[in-house]
């Protein structure tokens, strides 16, 4: 085991260098600069300017210059807030996104699950057909219209909840809910499915013929096997919350890291851009670890590392 | 020697969008204490639903016990309720499948998985005792080294290893009735008899009466002490082993031993096929259902039904050549006498 977690580590640190050095160049493919847009100043400041920040130098030597940094775990300066470091943003921002992002994940898997068991046990019933419509307008609205609906809806109309901003667990509830309807109706849509495979599957039929009751049935022999496509799924759904959340926090006006990574790209913050990529993609890669991991617990074929002998 | 099992007269049917297939049609058998019946034919005869139908295991819907019963120690096992029936599943009957492969969760370890029979019906058996038990019956059916084995997952086991592990799993609660649906049919040939000796070594230290599914005469002739021959969703013969290996009357079982491999004959000969397929159920024949397949059919079998005769005793059989006024025929079996 400890192998085989040394060896992904090997190669999700190829991986993260892989991601930092392509968007390094391809940052600096596009045109223009971080001080283009500033009309007032002169050459001479500029020119100041770039030498602080080392952007006169060869490309080359600057990608040195942030590897070497970034193996310090220095993401370096931000030039557009030039009081605050990249470190200094991601610190202020992540603790909000990630406590948004687990909220809404946590809701969409335990809801979706729960939708998708119900469904196929209740296989073309009342239920289904419910929870079916709800998964297909779950997908098929994104999330940003459905964050505008439910303002206007639940806070605007009913004065239900607050309608933006960051201060309590009830500003939470809005922009969560929002941001987990489509992961929830794809993890009910994929649980259904699968489960409706699983129980026609012979073992389903010896554990009937055990005398165990369906409960059982359905939680110690049926969920397990059903939960793998879920749990594959599982890395890319983190994603695609984490990429929503960027519309869902400029929506309802969260602090978090969202507002950082859209700016940062028109403003050609290089070294935001960097620290933000960077760092995303590093959690990315580390949830997609923590998925395979999960796999070989909850499905003793699928091995991780080779036993001797075997 | 007392019955056990009394199914009369049952009758299964399977609602689908094109009609209603009556799988079983007013299906009769005994079983009694300690003995092995056997329930023969070709595919789709019947003989699996019957036995799903025993265990009340038929998907419902679309499957639906029409009418019959089904009395299990006296007890109409078609009239009492799902939780009733979860009682008597796995401690009184039991079931193993065709498909060991299949058959087993892959995500659980055998432990767990023979030992949750146990912690189902005897709700004052301990973890360990129930692991205990589990590891007994797994020496019984002749796994080595059941200790560690109980920590495995079916995929550490080959197929005939897991077969043993399904029978380990189905006695493992002392039922009085195993029923094994085609348990060698998924096996190759070498395992398949160690299966059955299996088979028999466990009844004769459990007493536990067998109710074999196949549709391999070469199975059941080592095993069974009574066979019913089905065809078309009912029994069409009924006799002991060596009635219906020596004195077959129905020409379906004669058919059925004519496809049986012999070593006794001579080298060379060929395996007389049955020509033709079974009839449709959605609409059965009004007459014997073989007839279409009988090389001896007369104008009488396609239009009534043949009662059943005695042949000698516990030897019945469903066919219009027991009439008395029926023509004389000479089975043309692929051997010259059955002596």
């Amino acid at each position: 085991m400890l192998k085989y977690i040394g060896k992904r580590f090997i190669s999700m640190m190829i991986t993260i260098w892989v991601i930092v050095t392509l968007t390094f160049f391809l940052m600096h493919a596009i045109p223009g600069s971080p001080f283009n847009q500033e009309r007032n100043t002169n050459d001479t400041v500029r020119k100041n300017l770039e030498a602080h920040y080392h952007l006169d130098e060869n490309l080359f030597v600057q990608y040195g210059i942030y590897l070497k940094s970034l193996l310090q775990f220095d993401f370096g300066p931000s030039i557009k807030q030039s009081s605050t470091s990249v470190n200094e943003l991601l610190s202020r921002g992540f603790p909000i996104s990630f406590e948004l992002g687990s909220v809404a994940l946590l809701f969409s898997i335990v809801s979706g699950i729960a939708l998708g068991i119900f469904a196929a046990l209740r296989h073309n019933g009342v239920i289904d057909y419910g929870a079916m419509t709800l998964a297909v307008i779950g997908i098929s609205v994104p999330n940003f219209i459905m964050a505008t609906l439910l303002i206007q809806v639940v806070a605007v109309d009913l004065k239900l909840l607050p309608v933006a901003t960051w201060a309590s667990y009830k500003h939470m509830i809005l922009p969560a809910l929002a941001l987990s309807m489509s992961p929830l109706a794809i993890i009910a849509r994929l649980t259904r499915s699968s489960m409706l495979e699983v129980l026609t599957q012979d073992y389903i039929r010896t554990a009937r013929a055990k005398g165990l009751s369906p409960f059982k049935i359905v939680v110690k022999h049926a969920l397990r096997n059903a939960l793998l496509p879920v749990i594959t799924i599982l890395g890319t759904l983190v994603a695609a919350v984490l990429t929503g959340s960027f519309v869902i926090e400029k929506i309802f006006a969260i602090p978090g890291m969202g507002q950082y990574f859209v700016s940062s790209i028109n403003d050609r913050d290089y070294p935001v851009i960097m620290g933000t990529t960077v760092f995303y993609s590093t959690l990315l890669i580390f949830l997609l670890f923590l998925v395979d991991i999960a796999y070989g617990i909850i499905d003793p074929r699928i091995k991780l590392h080779k036993k001797e002998g075997e | 020697m007392n019955t056990i099992l009394d199914v009369k007269d049952l009758h299964v049917s399977f609602k689908t969008y094109g009609g209603e297939v009556q799988a079983v049609r007013g299906v009769s058998f005994t079983v009694k204490k300690g003995e092995t019946v056997a329930i023969v034919g070709e595919s789709g005869c019947g003989k699996s639903v019957t036995a799903q139908s025993i265990m009340k295991l038929i998907p419902n819907p679309p499957g639906k016990i029409t009418s019959g019963s089904i009395l299990f120690k006296g007890r109409d096992l078609t009239k009492i309720s799902e939780k009733e029936m979860r009682k008597i599943r796995g401690s009184d009957i039991s079931m193993i499948f065709q498909d060991p492969m299949t058959s087993l969760n892959p995500t659980l370890t055998i432990g767990d998985q023979i030992t949750e029979a146990i912690l189902q019906h005897e709700p004052v058996v301990t973890k360990k005792e129930a692991q205990f038990r589990a590891c007994e019956m797994l020496g019984e059916v002749g796994i080595a080294n059941p200790k560690e084995r109980l920590k495995q997952f079916p995929h550490q086991f080959s197929g005939g290893m897991r077969q043993r592990i399904m029978i380990a799993m189905a006695l493992v609660c002392n039922p009085s009735i195993l029923i094994a649906d085609e348990p060698t049919t998924a096996l190759d040939v070498t395992i398949q008899a160690q299966i059955i000796d299996l088979f028999k070594k466990i009844q004769r230290n459990t007493g536990v009466a067998i109710i074999m599914i196949t549709h391999d005469l070469g199975v059941v002739a080592k095993l069974a002490d009574r066979i019913n021959v089905m065809y078309a969703g009912k029994v069409v013969e009924s006799g002991t082993t060596s009635e219906i290996f020596y004195n077959p009357q129905h020409p379906y079982t004669k058919g059925l031993l004519n496809c049986v491999p012999r070593l006794d004959l001579e080298r060379g000969q060929p395996l007389i096929p049955i020509p033709g397929s079974p009839p449709d159920l959605f609409a059965p024949p009004i007459g014997c259902a073989y007839s279409s397949r009988c090389e001896f059919a007369m104008e009488v079998c396609d239009a009534y039904q043949p009662g059943r005769t005695l042949v000698a005793e516990g030897h019945e059989v469903n066919c219009w050549l027991q009439d008395q006024r029926a023509k004389q025929v000479k089975f043309h079996l692929r051997e010259k006498t059955y002596s």
